[in-house]
């Protein structure tokens, strides 16, 4: 079966102009699988949840893609939208690049955070957005996430954080470290109080994202094929001077070394959850 | 063993001169006991001079000083009758990490950091003071075994960071430290943390969840390495000097930066010139931190902790 759709497929290539297409597929009306290398209507591709309609390849959601594949319609409220990031180190040129993400993206930072339902459930859910500053974290990703995780607290609602970061931002310096202890510390309480947290690990999730909130579920799922870890697999191969299996690192390799629960994909997602959330009682705290 | 910093090469080419100097007037019979005494003035005049403009990058020299006082050196000095503690209970033990119970004026209290070796032999040993997970396990077992007796906790930061090797990620380093920073902020007991050399990234932060956090006045403290930062941002390492001014890591930066409580002076030249001298300053710092801290609740505590971390950033309203 297989076999006939990439040859019903090979076909309609044909009209896509030569030799510089497989390349430098047009922006816009055609998209490149960048694991199975076909071209494909991006139309096409977005109807199917972003997933590659040959290989089911995940390609990466933005924000606002997450909360509607998530979400029950028109049940978003988002919070803290006004936070922005200021330049604490004085860092050259980065108040410039966040100013060009804010503009291209029309989001003001790396993270959504408000409340929502899914199946009718209500919930605080974060979404991070690895097209804005690759995800990373700073003062306002950190602080946004924080509220978010207290504001469950408040409500005693789960908390469900989808990520999808290259880890902290490099230009807040050690502010953006501690984001990672912050964190943490508002789950810990929030967990005390009884709170579900349940968190999806998309791609990428690596570095300070994933060595503090991302890690800390009650459930930690993932996408199948997402980048999973710590440190970059360039920098461990230049340290022990060894190259690294294909897999290292994804959410399969994560999974099969005890540090997930299960990798689910994007098209049962949303149901998934939806029975873990059932399964918490109302409001996922245990009274 | 001496090593010769790159800033201080005027002054050990004036010791050098001041050296030959009374050489001199000991074995030849000439008295030059006026330009000895010059020379001596220039001398503290340059040290002074040098040592109150370090730059960041001086800093840091000082920080990765071999002969930098480790762990297990402030530990001899500061505790009595300390008992180390070995394994995560689940996969091994990580040298990298030592960790136990020993008495402070009197009091038990549990005692953790990263630990560095002295020589090639003991560094392979210690992973260079780079943990595994099985070393922030080890951290978090006995940070809880403290918390069950009530014991105060003082963790010394010093590390480049985790280790990044396939056999971490495999055992979960990323889970690891996540683990020890949620696990920390919620002790009920006193947490002192304090960085004593190079603070790197999460695999220091995984130690440094503390009611206070100090400041030796030569370490740093950063989310990546100054030669890391270099070569993301600027595709070169070799302007890591620049970096290591950019990413504000001093002691001084983070003060500023209200990350830390105190800035812990160093003997002149850095803790390496005194080991004995520096643990004495470090104790004075530790003892008030101690007593203020033992005035909390259990409840307080945690509160107190949650809320050093919570205003931690700087962000505007639009
Ligand atoms: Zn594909």
């Amino acid at each position: 079966m297989l076999r006939d759709i990439f040859s019903k497929n090979k076909k309609t290539y044909a009209t896509i102009p030569v030799p510089s297409a497989t390349d430098d597929v047009p922006v816009g009306i055609m998209t490149k699988c960048p694991n199975c290398k076909k071209i494909m209507f991006t139309r096409e591709i977005e109807q199917n949840m972003k997933i590659c309609l040959h290989c089911d390849y995940h390609f990466p959601m933005n924000a606002k893609e997450r909360l509607s594949s998530i979400l029950d319609e028109n049940s978003f409220a988002e919070m803290d939208k006004e936070l922005v990031t200021v330049n604490p180190l004085g860092f050259p040129e980065y108040v410039e690049k966040v100013e060009k993400d804010r503009r291209k993206m029309k989001m003001n930072e790396a993270v959504v955070t408000g409340t929502g339902k899914i199946e009718e459930k209500p919930v605080v859910i974060a979404v991070m957005d690895s097209f804005f500053r690759m995800g990373s974290m700073g003062s306002v990703v950190g602080e946004k996430i924080t509220r978010a995780i207290e504001k469950a607290d408040e409500l005693h609602l789960p908390f469900i954080i989808f990520t999808a970061s290259g880890g902290a931002r490099m230009q807040e310096g050690v502010l953006s470290l501690m984001q990672m202890a912050k964190t943490s510390a508002a789950l810990k309480r929030f967990s005390d109080h009884g709170g579900l947290i349940i968190t999806v690990m998309t791609h990428p999730t690596t570095g300070g994202v994933s060595a503090s909130f991302a890690s800390l579920g009650d459930f930690n799922l993932a996408e199948p094929g997402a980048l999973i870890g710590f440190a970059g697999k360039r920098v461990i191969e230049q340290t022990i001077h060894e190259e690294l299996p294909e897999d290292f690192q994804t959410a399969e390799f994560q999974l099969k070394h005890g540090q997930l629960d299960a990798v689910i994909h994007r098209k049962e997602m949303r149901k998934k959850i939806s029975l873990i959330l059932e399964l918490h009682h109302i409001g996922g705290v245990t009274e | 063993m001496t090593v010769e910093l790159e800033f201080e090469k005027p002054l050990i080419n004036l010791r050098k001169k001041l050296d030959e100097l009374k050489l001199i007037t000991q074995n030849a019979d000439v008295d030059l006991t006026d330009e000895i005494e010059k020379l001596e003035l220039r001398l503290h005049n340059l040290e002074e001079e040098i040592y109150k403009n370090l730059e960041p990058w001086d800093r840091v020299q000082i920080a990765r000083h071999p002969n930098r006082p480790t762990t297990l050196d402030y530990i001899n000095y500061l505790f009595e009758d300390f008992f180390e503690c070995h394994g995560d209970r689940t996969f091994g033990d990580d040298e990298a990490i030592v960790a136990g119970i020993a008495k402070y004026k009197g009091r038990p209290v549990t005692v953790i950091g990263h630990q560095r070796g002295k020589d090639t032999k003991e560094n392979i040993r210690r992973n260079f003071g780079m943990p595994h997970p099985e070393g922030y396990r080890k951290a978090l077992r006995l940070m809880f075994q403290a918390q069950k007796f009530n014991r105060p906790i003082i963790c010394f930061i010093d590390t480049k960071g985790a280790y990044p090797g396939k056999a971490a990620e495999e055992r979960g380093q990323s889970e690891a430290i996540a683990r020890n920073l949620f696990e920390m902020a919620g002790l009920t007991v006193p947490i002192v943390c304090i960085v004593i050399g190079e603070g790197g990234s999460g695999g220091a932060l995984a130690l440094g969840v503390g009611n206070h956090i100090h400041m030796l006045e030569n370490s740093t403290y950063s989310v990546i390495s100054p030669e890391g930062a270099a070569s993301i941002l600027w595709k070169d390492a070799t302007l890591a000097k620049k970096a290591a001014e950019s990413m504000k890591i001093t002691a001084q930066d983070l003060k500023q930066l209200e990350v830390i409580d105190e800035i812990i002076p160093e003997v002149k030249g850095g803790a390496h010139n005194n080991i004995k001298e520096q643990a004495n300053l470090i104790d004075t710092v530790l003892k008030k931190s101690l007593d203020e801290l033992s005035k909390l609740s259990k409840n307080e505590l945690v509160q107190d902790r949650y809320q050093k971390f919570a205003k931690i950033g700087q962000y505007t309203v639009e």
